[in-house]
């Protein structure tokens, strides 16, 4: 199924005449915005391209989440791009079943991707494969619970009250605030070749 | 100075361990009226009751003119405790410390519906009314308190300043060194002060919808 011909971002048809089956459907969801659905197998191919190519040049990642809808349903790992120099969105999708929750992470095609990643395995249980510090980030390191916004986690948590506080009173605060932690791996990466993106249309 | 007495004057002396006497009694009326007049706060804000909060040592509302003269962001410098906002687990340890910082007497402020009951987040990362964590001396009702609230409960505890009594300072102050950093409540207590309310009721630990029984508290009495 593609409904790329109505859309109004060229590279959705861009994307299904260059990958083919890689790109499952597509489709437009509310005030216009494109979905395209991708094999999960081969998302860092797909979105290197979408942020390489240079008629789409997708160079901002505005973030990386995860839908669980439940019901043994899969979960869609939900890579929202914005192209500065083209001033375009698109959404990625892929598609993980419940018993294979596992995708290459993206932390070399954009930085940002590092803590987005790192929430969305905290949160789902998606593990990013090839993540440089794949550890949670908002629950406490030791969290035994589980993964919160998952739909078949309690809303009160799998562990009585009185468990919670006695784990969370157990805890050292300076064992989650180390000073490293602010540092997010060195000097940021800067491209050879910093381009101009705006006042000018791309070349 | 040794104002405590010592246990073998168990009658009287000057200082009077187990009854007031009058020298005593003219030196709790002079102590407490220093320190409900210089009750130091020590902010505690995590959400918008700390926007409340700053309201209220702002110069329209003006904390100062009851004796709050300034934040004391030191635990080691402040007098009372406010935790104005939602604490999740993840920050529970960190106020517990901060209590255990600061120096005696000291008294804690639960300003507005998250901090003492854990309020609408009734969820698994959520502490359920910080007085599973700390002792709270003051509740404060709202979503967020207005200021005038928060003053209002400071000086709800500059009341219970004004009853408190040397000769009575080890029972009224004990705190157990050996439960530093452990929770205030033991485990049924958290249990029923955390009961699920609302919506909740509907919410099972393991994830079903059976609706669960409120345990009855049972506390010893205290002297």
């Amino acid at each position: 199924m593609s409904d790329g011909a109505t859309s109004s971002n060229p590279s959705v048809g861009a994307l299904n005449a260059r990958f083919g089956d890689a790109v499952q459907r597509t489709e437009i969801t509310s005030a216009g915005q494109d979905v395209v659905f991708v094999n999960p197998a081969r998302n860092t191919e797909v979105l290197g391209w979408l942020k390489d190519e240079a008629d789409h040049r997708y160079d901002l990642l505005v973030d990386v989440t995860a839908v669980d809808y439940g019901g043994g349903r899969p979960i869609e790992v939900v890579y929202q791009l914005w192209s500065i120099p083209h001033k375009r969105a698109l959404r990625v999708k892929c598609e993980l079943p419940l018993d294979a929750l596992r995708i290459e992470s993206v932390v070399s095609l954009w930085q940002t991707a590092d803590w987005l990643e790192r929430e969305v395995f905290d949160l789902f249980g998606v593990t990013f494969t090839g993540h440089p510090d794949l550890r949670r980030i908002l629950m406490p390191d030791d969290y035994e619970e589980g993964h919160p916004l998952r739909k078949d986690f309690p809303l009160r948590g799998r562990f009585s009250r009185a468990e919670q506080t006695r784990r969370a009173l157990t805890q050292d605060p300076a064992h989650y605030y180390k000073p490293e932690d602010f540092d997010v791996g060195g000097a940021p990466a800067v491209p050879d070749q910093v381009e101009p993106t705006t006042g000018s249309e791309p070349a | 100075m040794g104002l405590e007495g010592s246990p073998s004057s168990d009658q009287g002396g000057l200082i009077g361990f187990a009854a007031p006497t009058f020298l005593t009694t003219k030196i709790d009326f002079i102590v407490n009226w220093a320190r409900r007049n210089s009750l130091w706060p020590m902010p505690f804000g995590t959400a918008c009751c700390a926007i409340e909060m700053m309201a209220a040592a702002a110069s329209n509302f003006d904390l100062a003119r009851f004796g709050m003269e300034r934040m004391a962001f030191s635990p080691r410098q402040a007098d009372v405790l406010i935790c104005a906002g939602r604490v999740p687990y993840k920050l529970a340890p960190v106020l517990r410390r901060i209590w255990d910082q600061m120096p005696q007497p000291k008294w804690c402020i639960s300003m507005g519906a998250c901090a003492s009951t854990g309020g609408v987040f009734d969820t698994y990362c959520m502490v359920q009314g910080i007085d599973t964590i700390v002792p709270v001396d003051v509740y404060i009702p709202g979503c967020p308190p207005r200021p005038e609230g928060l003053i209002y409960g400071l000086m709800m505890i500059q009341e219970k300043i004004r009853g408190e009594s040397l000769s009575r300072h080890g029972e009224l102050r004990a705190e157990d060194p050996l439960l530093v950093g452990a929770p205030r409540a033991n485990a049924e207590e958290v249990a029923t002060l955390s009961g699920p309310f609302g919506n909740s009721t509907q919410q099972e630990e393991a994830g079903g919808i059976l609706p669960s029984e409120r345990p009855t508290m049972t506390r010893p009495e205290r002297g």
